[in-house]
C-alpha cells in the first residue's frame, strides 16, 4: 500500500469534499488505512486511479499450479521476516523423475511419491508436486501423462523444448502445470503454449539482470503467473538471489522480479541435496524441486517448511478437555499436558504407539509447551488440579491416578494435594511412554 | 524497467569477540579464534561481511547415558575420559573450539567436587590446543560453588564460561574478570531478557568484547521456528545499532537435535522414516543450517558426520558461483 503522502499526490487536490472528508489530505489518510475506497472521489483522474491500484497491488504475484484441491499457492509474500507478521504460502515440494524410466516403473514411482506422507502435528504432510524431466529421447510427453495419472498430484513439466512442451500439453495442459523453463532462445514460443494452456510459466536465465529482462519479456506477452530461476550455482548464490528477489518485490515493487521462485538441488551426495534444500526452505524460495532416490528424506524437508512457515503470532493449539487415543475404559491410564498441538501429538502419537487405550487431559496453557507453560505459570498444580476436577475424566475412570510430564516433576505434591489424584510422574520425553508403560504394567 | 540491486545500509556491524589466548596473550592456545565482525545478514557477500561460523564439538565430562547408536560409534571408545574424547574431535574431526560441559557437576547425579571439575578442565587444555567453551551444569548453586576454582584452573585461557542466566550472572561475570574470560549471555529465547544480561554484565564491568549470546535453542520439528526468528531480530537489532545485542551468537545444536524422535529411534521402530543414518545426521546438520541461516556465529555440535556436513555447506554458503 502507497503511504498517504504518495497517493495525495495523485489526487486532484481541490479539497471539494465531495469525499466526505473535508481535505484531499484526509482523504488520503483514510485511504491508507484501508477506512476509504478510491470510488470515494468522485474527481479522480484515470491515470491516477490506475496509478494507485497498481502502487496497493500485492508486492508478490500468487500463482497457483494445478487444479482442483490438489492445487499448490505459491508467492504472495508480503514480509521478509517471519516474525513481521508471517509467511503466507508454504514453499511447494517436487520431487523430480526422469521421463526414460519405463513406464511401469515411472508409474510406480509417482503413485509412491504422490502417497508419501507423514504426520506432524496432527498434519499429514508430504510433497506437492511432481516435476518431469524431460530426457531428450521422446518420451516427455507420455512420462507426463503417466506421472500425472498415477501421482495425482500437480505436475511442473522441465523441458526446454518447445516441440516436446507442446506435445505433454496435449496431455496434461488442462492440469495446470508449472512450464519449465522459458529461456532466452524459447520464450516466445513457451509463452504463447502458456497461454493457450493457461499454465503458469518458469523462466530461466544466468543471474537476476538477465532474468528481470526474460520475466518482462513475459510479461509483455501477458503472462501473469511467472516462477523465476535465477540458476544460483552455490548454496551462496541461492542465498543472495532469493533475498534480493525478495527485496526487490517488496521494498522496490520492481514488478519483474515480483514473483516466486523455483530451486533445485544439485549436488553430488543425497545428503547435500537435502542441505540445499533446507537452505532453500529457509530462505525464501518458492517451489524447490529435489531429486534424490530415497523419499523418506523428505521428511527433515517437510519439517523446515513447517517450522518456517508457522504462524509466529499464534501457536498452533487445540481444545482444552479430555481426549481419547484408541478405546479407552474405566481403568485405561490418564495422562495431562498441555494444549500447544506440537506437545499434544507427540505425545498422542507415542500413546498410540503403546497400543493401550489411554485418557489425555489437555490443559489450556495458551499453546505453550510444557517447560514454556510451567515457567510462564500456566501449568501449576492448581490449573491442572482445577481442568482435572472439571474436565469430567472423574466419570470416566473408577481410579484416580494421573500421569504428569517427567520435565514438571516438581508439580507432583501441589497437584496430588489439590486435586486428590495420586500422581505418578512420567519420563521427561514422550519417547519414553511405551517404556514405561511396561515398567507401570498399564495394558 | 532497469534493475536496482536492493541494498541495506546497516548502522553498526557485530562486535568482535577473541576466544582463546596464546602464549603471546598469556594463555596456552595453538591459536585464538575471532568471531563476529557479520556486516550483514548471513551470506549476503554483495552486500557485506560475514565472518566465517566456527563448529565447537561438545565433549561431556563423564560417560553419557541413553545416547542413540550412531553417537556411540562415534565415540564410544572416549567415554569418560574428557581428554582423549576432546583430542578425538580436534585431529580426527578437526573441530574448531570444544565446548566441554561439566554435567558431572550435576548435585543429582555424580556430584563432583570444583576440585575434580577442575581436573578435567585441565585435562582438557592440555589435551588439545584449541579455545574452549567451559558449560557449567545449570544448578545455580553447585555452578556458582564451582565456577571460582574452575575458572582459575582455565585463568588467561580466554575460554567462553557458560553462562550467564538473569536470575544468575554475578558469579559467573566475577569469575570471567579476575580470569580474564568471555561470559555467555544466555536467554531463555527473550530479546528483551537478552539485553536485560547485557546490561547487567556491562553493569558489573564485562566489557561488549569479553560477551557472546546464546538464546536457548529447540531443534528442528522443536521449536526450531522461535530460535530462528529470535535470532533473526537479535542480528538485525545488533546491526541496527543496539550496542547491547551486537554480540556474536551461539547455537546448541546437537543436544537438541538428538533428543527428538527423528533423530533417536532406529529404523525398526520407525520404518516410515527410512534408516537412521543419514536420518538422524541430518537431523542435526539441517538444525545447524537453520541457524547458520539466522546469523549464528558458533555451533556446538555432536555428531562428526553431521560437522563434515556442515563444513561442506558453508563452503559451499562462501562461494560465489554466477552471482547475479
Ligand atoms: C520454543 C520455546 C519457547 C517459545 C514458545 C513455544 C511454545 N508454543 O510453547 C517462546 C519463545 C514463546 C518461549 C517463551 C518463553 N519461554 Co520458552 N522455550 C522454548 C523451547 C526452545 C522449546 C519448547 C518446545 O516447543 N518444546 C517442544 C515441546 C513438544 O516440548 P514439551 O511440551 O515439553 O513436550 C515434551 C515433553 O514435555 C513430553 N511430554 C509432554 N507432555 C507430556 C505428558 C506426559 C504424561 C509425559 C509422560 C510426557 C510429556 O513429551 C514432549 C516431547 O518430548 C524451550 C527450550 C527447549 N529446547 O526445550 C524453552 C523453555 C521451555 N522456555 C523457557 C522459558 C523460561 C520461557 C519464558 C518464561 C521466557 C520469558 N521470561 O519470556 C517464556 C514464557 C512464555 C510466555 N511469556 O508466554 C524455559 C523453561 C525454564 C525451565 N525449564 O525452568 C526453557 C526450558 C528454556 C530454558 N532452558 O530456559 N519459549
Ligand atoms: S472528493 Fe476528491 S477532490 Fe474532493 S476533497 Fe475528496 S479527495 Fe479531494
Amino acid at each position: 500500500m502507497p503511504t498517504a503522502i504518495e497517493i495525495y499526490q495523485l489526487l486532484p487536490k481541490t479539497n471539494c469534499g465531495d469525499c466526505g472528508v473535508p481535505t484531499c489530505l484526509a482523504f488520503a489518510m483514510k485511504l491508507a488505512q484501508g477506512q476509504a475506497s478510491l470510488e470515494d472521489c468522485p474527481h479522480v483522474t484515470e491515470e491516477a486511479a490506475a496509478a494507485l491500484s497498481d502502487a496497493s497491488a500485492p508486492p508478490m504475484a500468487t500463482v497457483t499450479i494445478g487444479t482442483g484441491d490438489k492445487a499448490v499457492e505459491v508467492g504472495g509474500e508480503t514480509v521478509l521476516f517471519r516474525h513481521d507478521e508471517k509467511f503466507h504460502h508454504p514453499c511447494g515440494l517436487a520431487m523430480t523423475l526422469d521421463s526414460d524410466l519405463p513406464t511401469e516403473e515411472l508409474a510406480e514411482k509417482a503413485k509412491q511419491l504422490g502417497e508419501l506422507e507423514f504426520e506432524r502435528v496432527g498434519n499429514m504432510i508430504g510433497l506437492d508436486l511432481l516435476a518431469v524431466r524431460d530426457a531428450g529421447d521422446g518420451s516427455f510427453a507420455e512420462a507426463a501423462k503417466t506421472v500425472a495419472e498415477a501421482g495425482g498430484l500437480p505436475l511442473a513439466l522441465l523441458s526446454e523444448d518447445t516441440e516436446a512442451m507442446k506435445a505433454a500439453l496435449e496431455h496434461v495442459g488442462d492440469g495446470k502445470p508449472l512450464i519449465y523453463a522459458a529461456t532466452a532462445d524459447n520464450l516466445d514460443d513457451m509463452a504463447h503454449l502458456a497461454k493457450q494452456h493457461s499454465c503458469p510459466l518458469a523462466v530461466k536465465a544466468d543471474g537476476l539482470e538477465a532474468l528481470a529482462e526474460l520475466s518482462e519479456r513475459a510479461m509483455d506477452a501477458g503472462l501473469e503467473d511467472i516462477v523465476l530461476d535465477g540458476q544460483p550455482k552455490t548454496m551462496g548464490d541461492t542465498v543472495q538471489q532469493q533475498t534480493i528477489i525478495r527485496r526487490a518485490a517488496l521494498n522496490q515493487k520492481f514488478k519483474p522480479l515480483s514473483f516466486p521462485t523455483i530451486c533445485f538441488t544439485d549436488a553430488e551426495t543425497t545428503e547435500m541435496k537435502v542441505l540445499q534444500a533446507i537452505n532453500c526452505i529457509a530462505k525464501y524460495a518458492g517451489i524447490v524441486a529435489v531429486d534424490f532416490e530415497d523419499p523418506t528424506l523428505v521428511l527433515p524437508l517437510v519439517t523446515e517448511r513447517l517450522n518456517i512457515y508457522t504462524d509466529p503470532q499464534k501457536p498452533p493449539q487445540i481444545d482444552q478437555g479430555v481426549y481419547e487415543v484408541g478405546e479407552p475404559t474405566e481403568e485405561s491410564p490418564v495422562l495431562v499436558t498441555t494444549n500447544f498441538s506440537l506437545t499434544y501429538f507427540l505425545v498422542e502419537g507415542d500413546v498410540s504407539a503403546t497400543k493401550v487405550p489411554t485418557w489425555i487431559v489437555v490443559v489450556d496453557t495458551e499453546g505453550t509447551s510444557v517447560l514454556t507453560a510451567w515457567a510462564n505459570e500456566a501449568f501449576t498444580g492448581e490449573i491442572i488440579a482445577k481442568v482435572v476436577n472439571e474436565c469430567g475424566i472423574e466419570d470416566k475412570v473408577s481410579h484416580r491416578n494421573l500421569v504428569l510430564p517427567g520435565g514438571v516433576a516438581v508439580l507432583s505434591g501441589k497437584l496430588e494435594e489439590e486435586s486428590g489424584w495420586k500422581v505418578t510422574v512420567g519420563p521427561e520425553e514422550s519417547s519414553g511412554i511405551p517404556s514405561f508403560y511396561n515398567e507401570q504394567g498399564f495394558k | 524497467m532497469s534493475f536496482e540491486m536492493p541494498v541495506e545500509n546497516w548502522r553498526a556491524s557485530i562486535t568482535q569477540v577473541t576466544i582463546g589466548a596464546t602464549e603471546q596473550d598469556g594463555g596456552t592456545r595453538e591459536r585464538a579464534i575471532t568471531i563476529g565482525g557479520a556486516a550483514t545478514l548471513p551470506f549476503l557477500a554483495f552486500e557485506g561481511e560475514t565472518p566465517r561460523p566456527i563448529i565447537a564439538m561438545e565433549v561431556l565430562d563423564e560417560q553419557p547415558e541413553g545416547w542413540p547408536e550412531p553417537l556411540v560409534e562415534a565415540f564410544s571408545d572416549v567415554y569418560g575420559d574428557p581428554a582423549a574424547w576432546a583430542q578425538k574431535c580436534v585431529e580426527e574431526y578437526g573441530a574448531d573450539m570444544i565446548c566441554l560441559r561439566l554435567v558431572s557437576a550435576d548435585p543429582d547425579e555424580t556430584n563432583a567436587s570444583p576440585d575434580e571439575l577442575a581436573e578435567h578442565v585441565k585435562a582438557v587444555l592440555e589435551a588439545v590446543g584449541v579455545p574452549l567453551i567451559i558449560w557449567g551444569c545449570g544448578n545455580y548453586d553447585k555452578d556458582n560453588e564451582m565456577w571460582p576454582i574452575v575458572s582459575q584452573a582455565a585463568a588467561g585461557e580466554r575460554v567462553i564460561l557458560a553462562s550467564a542466566e538473569e536470575d544468575n550472572y554475578k558469579t559467573i561475570a566475577a569469575c570471567a574478570l579476575a580470569d580474564k574470560h568471555v561470559v555467555l549471555n544466555e536467554s531463555p529465547l527473550d530479546i528483551n531478557i537478552q539485553k536485560q544480561v547485557s546490561i547487567l554484565l556491562s553493569d558489573v564491568g564485562v566489557k561488549p568484547e569479553n560477551i557472546v549470546l546464546y538464546e536457548v535453542t529447540g531443534g528442528l520439528g522443536y521449536g526450531i521456528e522461535y530460535a530462528f526468528s529470535i535470532l533473526e531480530r537479535t542480528r538485525l537489532a545488533g546491526l541496527g545499532g543496539d550496542k547491547m545485542l551486537s554480540a556474536p551468537m551461539l547455537s546448541v545444536v546437537g543436544s537438541e537435535a538428538w533428543k527428538v524422535k527423528e533423530a533417536r529411534l532406529p529404523e525398526e521402530e520407525a520404518p516410515e522414516w527410512g534408516p537412521q543414518v543419514p536420518r538422524s545426521i541430518l537431523w542435526e546438520a539441517a538444525t545447524a543450517l537453520t541457524f547458520l541461516n539466522a546469523g549464528t556465529d558458533i555451533l556446538v555440535m555432536w555428531h562428526p558426520e553431521a560437522v563434515k556436513l556442515v563444513r561442506q555447506a558453508t563452503e559451499d554458503l562462501f562461494t560465489s558461483g554466477n552471482g547475479f
